[in-house]
């Protein structure tokens, strides 16, 4: 077994996966194995943004913790990816999250799109949730043994936030007709995103066996997507996909807004520790 | 067995033996538990004390909140939104509470909105800098928990069990604070002037969550009879300056108060003059964050009434359906 191997197995059986743990590690990520964790580690961070502006802002208490909990698990996520890039080109997680400019995060435009009202928010939080869910139980097979701790992590958990949405999904679709208008209204603005997710780019054909190949996750991705608005009596929203492009570093406009919130206290001082 | 729901306040008529058993279990420094008799005024005054403390809570998300989304590093903002997160959970378990004795969660939730229930007035002062965070969690988490950790032994059952976990929790958050403080006191010049100024202006605050001086203080007699006060406003502030005073040195800061000193005849920390003031008008209203707390909360309120009747109503429907199904 090799080093690489023999440290993720220290951490991944029933052993709590901490970036600290993964900043330790010996392995090196390949240029492009680093690349790839941008991608999901980008997607992670700017989610966990969006999501943090709900906390104090839900429409009910229960609803604060449970957005709070799933913006932890994807802030959990995305210090885990990032931690593990930086390992390829020598940065910290707050190095690429803080320092880097806006064409170089690699994060989709559908994490970025804005929270709108809370059905918008849970229409974005369920496409999410189920494209994360069959690329995470997909990556725990990964040939990068970090890599697939990360995943093995993170698919328990994101199956949590594909429960907790498709119970709103459910709720506001046959709740009242206010909601129903709202949940297809939130749909809508949604869809155009989603053809993003499932596009592959040249580097994947680098990454071999460590990564997954986006375009194999639509036909689980649509499949399950249909069973759960047929259950809602909704339908898959028809319109038009948008071009997308994050993975290449040309973002929506909303991207620079949320890096300068994220970054202005980092850049004020910097080199300052916290 | 009878199921049929009991209004626990239509027990308070004269029930002499259930008055002669409050008595018993207050004097024997015993729990009341929500199915108990108790005199009216113990209830109302606890419902009024619990969900005060849980709107504080409530209210209390929306300063820390604000810098969620531009924590310095990404260790802190997990930390800080695990904190927010926590204050929620309080909330929650404070409500439940304040429920046993018979107002339910939505009155109470009406009644903050309407203005008509205070909460915390430290949460009407402004958090301006990431230090502000940090002092938060030393100063007014470390003066909560100082008033807390002896609500633990309240009388009242739900309300000191809810309270150990708040106040484990609490802790939690207090050492996050002092470690941001520490970090910033460690940090470069204008880190550490960030760390002083937040100190300078949340201490005399905090002092003031304790409540006014013992002699102002009238309400606290009847609270301590019923073993749900155990210390005086001016024994638990004094209590507090201590600590801060030992913790301020490991900072390497200073407390903005040049008075504070050991009085060894009353066996008390002395601070300076706090202005009441500002307290009665911060209390009144007209505080830097009042109307700004109160407008977040109502929006956050009325802006999530669709969702909550959506989910009510799809909670209905299924109950239908289940019961046309069998």
């Amino acid at each position: 077994m090799s080093e690489a191997n023999a440290s993720a197995t220290r951490i991944t059986p029933g052993n709590a996966l901490r970036p600290e743990d993964i900043a330790l590690l010996e392995a090196k990520p390949s240029d492009a194995v680093g690349q790839y964790a941008l991608w999901l580690g980008d997607d992670a961070l700017i989610l966990a943004q969006r999501l943090g502006w709900w906390i104090s802002r839900a429409p009910e208490l229960e609803e604060d913790v449970a957005l709070a909990n799933i913006a932890l698990d994807q802030i959990g996520h995305a210090r885990s990816f990032l931690t593990y890039a930086g390992r390829a080109w020598d940065k910290t997680e707050d190095d690429l999250a803080y320092f880097r400019r806006e064409p170089e995060f690699r994060s989709v435009h559908l994490v970025e799109q804005p929270n709108g009202d809370f059905a918008r928010t849970i229409a974005r939080q369920f496409v999410v949730a189920l494209y994360q869910w069959e690329l995470y139980s997909r990556l725990v097979d990964s040939s990068d043994p970090t890599l697939a701790a990360i995943a093995a992590k993170a698919v328990k958990e994101v199956d949590y936030h594909r429960d907790h949405s498709i119970q709103w999904i459910l709720r506001l679709g046959q709740g009242t007709e206010e909601s129903r208008r709202r949940m297809i209204a939130g749909l809508k603005l949604t869809w155009p995103y989603v053809e993003e997710l499932f596009t592959d780019h040249p580097l994947v054909d680098e990454l071999g066996d460590a990564g997954v190949r986006p375009s194999s996750l639509r036909a689980p991705f649509d499949a399950a997507v249909q069973a759960v608005l047929a259950e809602a009596d909704l339908d898959v929203p028809q319109v038009p996909g948008s071009v997308g492009g994050g993975r290449l570093g040309r973002h929506s406009e909303h991207l620079g807004y949320i890096l300068a919130e994220l970054q202005v206290l980092a850049r004020e001082y910097p080199g300052a520790s916290w | 067995m009878t199921t049929t729901a009991i209004d626990p306040r239509s027990r308070e008529d004269h029930d002499a033996a259930g008055e002669r058993r409050f008595d018993e279990l207050i004097a024997q420094d015993s729990r009341i538990e929500p199915r108990d008799w108790m005199p009216a005024d113990y209830r109302k005054s606890l419902t009024r004390q619990i969900s005060q403390h849980a709107h504080s809570e409530i209210i209390g998300m929306q300063p820390e909140a604000n810098w969620i989304t531009r924590a310095p590093s990404l260790k802190r903002k997990a930390v800080l939104m695990a904190k927010v997160q926590d204050e929620a959970g309080h909330g929650l378990y404070l409500y439940s509470a304040a429920e046993t004795l018979g107002t339910p969660r939505d009155q109470m939730t009406e009644d903050l909105i309407a203005g008509k229930a205070r909460y915390s007035s430290i949460f009407n002062y402004p958090v301006l800098t990431w230090a502000d965070i940090g002092a938060i969690g030393w100063l007014v988490d470390g003066a909560a928990i100082c008033n807390q950790v002896p609500l633990c032994r309240a009388s009242y059952g739900p309300y000191g069990r809810a309270m150990v976990r708040i106040c484990k929790e609490e802790s939690f958050h207090q050492r996050q604070g002092f470690e941001i403080l520490l970090e910033l006191a460690n940090g470069t010049e204008a880190q550490k002037q960030m760390a002083q100024d937040a100190v300078n202006r949340w201490y005399a605050p905090s002092l003031m969550m304790f409540g006014p001086p013992d002699e102002d203080s009238p309400n606290s007699q009847k609270s301590m009879e019923w073993n749900i006060k155990r210390f005086s406003n001016d024994e638990l502030r004094s209590r507090f300056v201590g600590m801060m005073v030992e913790q301020i040195k490991v900072l390497g800061l200073d407390l903005p108060d040049q008075d504070v000193r050991f009085d060894e005849e009353t066996g008390r920390w002395q601070h300076g003059p706090l202005d009441w003031n500002e307290f009665k008008e911060v209390l009144a209203g007209r505080g830097p964050c009042n109307a700004q707390r109160m407008e977040r909360r109502r929006e956050a309120h009325e802006d999530g009434a669709w969702v909550r009747e959506a989910a009510a109503a799809y909670a209905e429907k299924q109950v239908l359906k289940t019961a046309q199904a069998a």
